[in-house]
């Protein structure tokens, strides 16, 4: 009886392990990864007028709106020879990239329930799709915010002095850092939803909090001139150091250090675990209590 | 002959928490991870207490399954079968992966399928043919595997001219069919099939059955079939397990296994009355479904003798024209037939009797049933009405209408003449 132990092709047990990632399945199930992408893209603006133009005008006209107030209005300086337009629209678009992967994750058990309950895949496949979804979305609208890059450069009367610096060549890396959180948080928190739901609550006006809290609207450097005292809670936030190494990258302003990035990576990669491994206790029996 | 197992099943056990989770859930949460943490084994896994529903017990905990084991050999058709809240959802959710055992495990050589349910993941925006594919794909099948079948599947499920349209505006039923049809063609060593699976119309139906009749008969397919149609169980499977409240009753044969579970107490519950409080003069004593053999039973196959058991006390006041007297409605309320008699035609003296009433054979045809009944002197004085007390199911035993499903057939079959003469 018991040699016959070793060709058994799996087993199915009470789960023990604390990361229990079997990537061979995952990639098993890749076509099952890409499918639900392309459901995700093509479904949002079915029957819309508009369809994919979506995508280009929600951040503009955020954009627009965040220059009328808090640059025309509160006077918010966005360095020298910088267009407080496009400063605005390169932390709204990569802070929506963040916000899309934390929102979207965050919601995968409570939104799939149906699907969990019937079927079985690897579960993180949901996650990982809304993150590359959310990819694809990003890559449009930095299209956009190039777009805007080209036109203040060559076609605008202002003189604009904004330059790419070398350091843009890690902006792949960057983005993935910023998916990594976003997957991360996201599924902390789905997972500790199914049995908890109070944390619902704490997303929807969190994540608003936190855009204030991530010098999305301002540069770092104006944030600590004004208020020193509370300066920290920006300065060590990750979402800060990313999104002003990506205005630094692309505009040349901003602060950028490779201890700060060091920094961030790590806290990103320590989050992306964590929620991997809660994640994973909770997939295996979230349908018994959510 | 062990080389052949291909699926086993070892102490199997699954608990549930049951009543609200609230504030007290953290607290045992808590405690759950300090004895974990000091490496002791969890406290609430040694209390719980089997499943049954119509007592009120004083755990929270409830085993789901307790202790299950089975063996499943290369090619065999198991049937799986027993009441509602035996514990075979339960089963089929944690052999399917969506649910984790609490303890135990299964072994398993080969990839298992499930098939709980039809469409899961069909998004309502997107055409039949992406609808296949993502289905598909969500069901453990490849791009490639699914490309190949694409014809296959849409022959099948007879929505050709409408695969290139949304599925928000398909028929509920072309829905379904083209669910169906991708669940019918895939191709894992062991499928795991839940009898509500047939759906549609009755045509569909019964191409549906045949198609899991093709996939249980085809070389060296293994399926575990859950079911509550006796019929379907009889002529699919070669042996079946029985579950009640968690564990595992009989396993063997699937004709001895369906008679076990047709002849055992599983739903005796509702067959049996007794009037706690009954009066000092005339009144029924006690009411109850009896098989040929006189044992208490609320399931009945459709050939099975059925008969209905009356203890009364019949005083001499009444004994002229007093009358005993029931109803039988089906669970739309509708009356199916009713049966009175005087007493006076049957009893001469006072006293307690027992009145037996034995139903015409195969007549009622399979579904629910409830018994009223009436002791009375009529127009003149009720002694006692019975409304809600006894329940009995009478179970497809192979009927003729058994391959139909969702189809009302009315609730009893006449014997008709019938001929055919040639022209």
């Amino acid at each position: 009886m018991s040699n016959k132990n070793d060709n058994w092709l799996y087993i199915i047990s009470p789960k023990k392990k604390l990361i229990d990632l079997n990537l061979k399945e995952i990639w098993y199930y890749r076509d099952l990864l890409i499918l639900f992408v392309k459901r995700n893209v093509i479904t949002v603006y079915k029957q819309t007028i508009l369809g994919p133009l979506w995508y280009f005008i929600q951040p503009l006209f955020t954009s627009i709106i965040f220059t009328l107030i808090f640059n025309n209005m509160a006077n918010i300086p966005t360095g020298e020879g910088v267009p407080s337009f496009l400063f605005n629209l390169a932390g709204i678009t990569s802070w929506n990239y963040f916000k899309e992967c934390l929102t979207g994750t965050s919601n995968t058990f409570a939104q799939n329930q149906g699907l969990f309950g019937k079927v079985y895949f690897p579960r993180v496949i949901v996650p990982l799709s809304v993150v590359l979804t959310n990819l694809v979305k990003y890559a449009i609208q930095l299209l956009v915010f190039i777009g805007f890059y080209i036109y203040y450069v060559f076609f605008s009367e202002t003189l604009v002095t904004a330059k790419p610096q070398s350091a843009i060549v890690f902006l792949p890396i960057l983005i993935i850092i910023m998916g990594f959180l976003g997957l991360g948080l996201g599924m902390i928190i789905s997972s500790m939803t199914t049995k908890y739901r109070d944390l619902k609550f704490l997303i929807s006006f969190g994540v608003q909090l936190l855009m204030y809290g991530s010098a999305v609207m301002y540069p770092l450097s104006y944030f600590k001139e004004k208020l020193p005292n509370i300066s920290w809670v920006v300065e060590y936030n990750p979402m800060t150091t990313i999104i002003e190494a990506f205005r630094y990258m692309t505009l040349g302003v901003g602060d950028f250090s490779l201890v700060k990035m060091l920094y961030t990576t790590l806290i990103c990669i320590l989050i992306f675990l964590i929620g991997l491994i809660v994640f994973n206790k909770t997939e295996k029996s979230f349908i018994d209590t959510i | 002959m062990e080389k052949d197992i291909i699926l086993k099943v070892e102490n199997l056990s699954k608990q549930y928490r049951l009543g609200l989770v609230g504030t007290g859930t953290l607290g045992h949460d808590l405690n759950r991870w300090w004895s974990r943490i000091r490496g002791k084994e969890d406290p609430y896994l040694k209390i719980g207490e089997s499943n049954d529903r119509s007592t009120k017990g004083n755990s929270d905990y409830v085993w789901a399954l307790k202790d299950i084991n089975f063996e499943v050999k290369q090619g065999e058709v198991l049937g799986i079968i027993g009441k509602n809240g035996a514990g075979k959802s339960t089963l089929l959710k944690i052999l399917s992966k969506v649910t984790g055992p609490t303890t135990g495990e299964i072994k398993t050589k080969g990839r298992i399928a499930s098939l709980l349910e039809v469409g899961t993941g069909f998004h309502p925006e997107m055409t039949g043919k992406e609808n296949v594919f993502l289905n598909g794909a969500i069901l453990g099948m490849t791009k490639m595997e699914i490309q190949s079948k694409m014809d296959e599947i849409v022959k099948f499920s007879g929505c050709e001219r409408y695969i290139d349209t949304p599925v928000k505006r398909y028929s509920s039923g072309m829905t379904v069919r083209l669910a169906f049809a991708v669940a019918a063609h895939l191709d894992p060593d062991i499928l795991v099939i839940d009898e509500v699976l047939a759906v549609g119309d009755a045509e569909f139906q019964k191409k549906a059955i045949g198609k899991m009749q093709d996939i249980s008969n085809s070389d060296g397919r293994t399926v575990l079939f859950v079911s509550h149609n006796m019929a379907a169980v009889k002529s699919l499977c070669s042996r079946a397990i029985v579950l009640q409240h968690g564990t595992t009753i009989f396993e063997g044969d699937t004709h001895d296994a369906v008679d076990f579970y047709l002849k055992s107490d599983v739903a005796n519950d509702i067959a049996h009355y007794v009037n706690e409080t009954p009066e000092s003069g005339s009144d029924i004593l006690e009411v109850s479904m009896r098989d040929k053999n006189n044992n208490i039973t609320g399931l009945f196959g459709f050939d099975d003798q059925i008969t209905l058991q009356v203890k009364l006390r019949i005083t001499e006041d009444i004994l002229e024209y007093g009358s005993l007297g029931f109803r039988i409605k089906d669970k739309n309320e509708r009356t199916v037939f009713s049966s009175e008699i005087n007493l006076n035609e049957f009893v001469k003296k006072d006293g307690v009797y027992f009145s037996n009433i034995e139903f015409p054979k195969s007549v009622l045809l399979p579904n629910d049933y409830r018994v009223i009944i009436g002791y009375h002197v009529p127009n003149k004085k009720k002694i006692r009405s019975l409304f809600d007390v006894i329940n009995f199911r009478i179970e497809e035993t192979g009927t003729i209408f058994h391959k139909y499903k969702g189809v009302d057939f009315g609730c009893v079959v006449l014997d008709c003449k019938w001929s055919m003469i040639a022209d």
